[in-house]
């Protein structure tokens, strides 16, 4: 089976699943409307919410909604004990990580869908200026986290106190990513907005995504064999 | 085996007996505080400092260097202490091996 | 290496011991006075808090191309020298910092860089202590994961900070500073030697007692 018959199929699976019961999309999304929501019941100056902020609450919406998603994904695996029969199955190990990174990502984007027009709304912030932009940042951003988010997930799968052990794991490492994505769509909030320097965060983004999607690559197959 | 066992032990014995002379002769050999200077920011030149903002220096420096000293020789110790514990798991073992 | 030992403790001991009479010796900076004499230990102290990072992910990735447990026992080793070290610049730091820059913490790059860096180590730490079976591989990816980050965070941190540039109070080293400084960086660099040699055989012994005891239960 070539690989990416192999990531078709895994991730097929998955969606089919997820389609199924929505359980994993409608939970995701109601938390990050919550998170934005509390988020926006906390920033708040003199009974408006404060300008700013749009940036970072989104990101963080985007972080925590994340873990939880793939936690969730994860946990699925494991109580109907099919990651044990993934990992048996004779193919590539690698196709099944980047399988179950487009399922997650998938997921994140619907779940981005939502929250962006909520964050523009609620805390005033004129994200649909520089779309194509923001759109880059957000996918670049979301990539990263999720990429090295899958890896861990999968490496906890099976480990104990894996719930909070994946974001004590997860944040350190995507600290880069956070400040990126936060600085990036700051600088196309902002009231004189310089899409060079969103640019440049950009790329370092993508540079992430590139050296850690990578790196999990290799990881992937030592980490998960016993 | 034994020698270098008991070498394990050595380390951390020198190591806290040193630690004490040493802190008191690091506190002794202070020259007296000079006026103390008052923080360097860079948005407030120095002579425009209020006065409660000029700190003594020696209460920081003692802190840190006592600092420094416990988290050596705390770690130091619990070395030592698991090395101990272990030592006398690996004892237990080989009291019940002769009987399988 | 194990008939170096005994000389070696003595040597690390006689230079901590000798260490606070030079640095009593050393002339002072001039803006920063007796304060700044704390650099003498904590700039060792992140020295071997990056260098215990990377023994960590060095042993890491021989673990999981190998499947060593000795390179495994080196990787827990460097995480623990980075987080103890750490902690130790952490705390110093500030200490420092209250008097010289006035405040006890400021969001610059090698600040966060040390920051993050140590909190990745403490959750690999956390992770071998609470992950159950088979944590040291999943610990491994943590390690490689964390050291590979290490130039992610100083260009994101250091973007971010030049866009509020800010000056710090760096001592520029003159003879007397620079002879004491060199001698604290050695003795640490010894002390950390001692302290993997130490913790790497305190491993292998439990290893060997794990052992003892499932040979025992067949």
């Amino acid at each position: 089976m070539t690989f990416l018959r192999v990531v078709w199929l895994v991730m097929r699976k998955d969606l089919l699943v997820e389609l199924r019961s929505r359980e994993i999309v409608y939970t995701t999304m109601f938390f990050a409307v919550s998170c934005v929501l509390v988020f926006a019941f906390g920033f708040v100056r003199e009974g408006q919410p404060m300008e700013d902020v749009g940036a970072g609450i989104l990101w963080i919406a985007v972080a925590f909604s994340g873990t939880l998603a793939l936690g969730r994904a994860f946990e699925r695996e494991r109580q109907s004990e099919t990651l044990r029969a993934l990992l048996l199955a004779p193919v590539d190990r690698p196709a099944l990580y980047i399988a179950k990174l487009l399922g997650v990502l998938v997921l994140l984007a619907a779940v981005e869908v939502i929250i962006v027009p909520l964050v523009a709304l609620l805390f005033q912030a004129p994200l649909f200026r520089h779309l194509a932009m923001l759109l880059a940042l957000l996918a670049a951003g979301t990539i990263g986290f999720t990429a090295v988010g899958t890896l861990f997930g999968a490496m906890l799968a099976r480990a104990r106190s894996r719930d909070v052990l994946l974001p004590v794991l997860l944040y350190p490492i995507t600290v880069p990513v956070i400040i990126a994505g936060v600085r990036g769509t700051s600088a196309l909030l902002q009231a004189d907005p310089d899409p060079a320097v969103a640019r440049a965060w950009l790329s370092l983004l993508v540079s992430f995504d590139v050296v850690f999607i990578t790196l999990a690559l290799w990881t992937f197959e030592p980490v998960m064999t016993d | 085996m034994n020698g270098v066992r008991s070498g394990w032990r050595v380390l951390p014995i020198l190591a806290m007996l040193t630690a004490g002379p040493v802190a008191s002769g690091v506190v002794s050999a202070q020259p007296p505080p000079p006026q103390p200077k008052a923080a360097q920011d860079e948005f407030v030149p120095i002579d425009q400092l209020p006065p409660e903002e000029k700190l003594p220096a020696a209460p920081l420096l003692i802190a840190a260097y006592s600092v420094a000293w416990l988290a050596v020789a705390g770690y130091l110790f619990s070395i030592w202490r698991r090395l101990d514990r272990v030592d006398r798991d690996i004892a237990e073992a080989g009291r019940r091996l002769p009987r399988t | 290496m194990q008939r170096l030992f005994l000389p070696l403790t003595l040597l690390v001991a006689a230079m901590f011991a000798y260490a606070p009479v030079m640095i009593a010796q050393a002339p002072f900076e001039s803006t920063m006075l007796l304060v700044q004499k704390i650099f003498y230990f904590h700039v060792p102290s992140w020295f071997v808090m990056f260098s215990g990072a990377f023994l960590c992910a060095g042993a890491s990735v021989v673990y999981l191309a190998k499947g060593s447990r000795n390179a495994d026992h080196y990787a827990l080793a460097g995480a623990e020298l980075a987080v103890v070290f750490g902690l130790m610049g952490l705390i110093t730091g500030p200490l420092w910092a209250r008097k010289a820059w006035g405040v006890w913490w400021e969001w610059d790059v090698k600040l966060t860089l040390a920051l993050v860096v140590w909190l990745t180590f403490v959750a690999y730490l956390l992770l071998r202590r609470y992950g159950g079976a088979g944590s040291e591989k999943l610990a491994a990816g943590v390690g490689i994961f964390g050291a590979a980050n290490i130039p992610f965070v100083y260009y994101s941190v250091n973007w971010w900070r030049t866009m509020h540039p800010k000056t710090t109070v760096v001592p520029t080293l003159r003879e007397g500073m620079r002879g004491t400084f060199w001698f604290c960086v050695l003795a640490f660099m010894l002390l950390m030697v001692l302290i993997v040699a130490a913790r790497v055989r305190l491993e292998r012994q439990r290893a060997l007692v794990d052992d003892l005891f499932l040979e025992l239960e067949d």
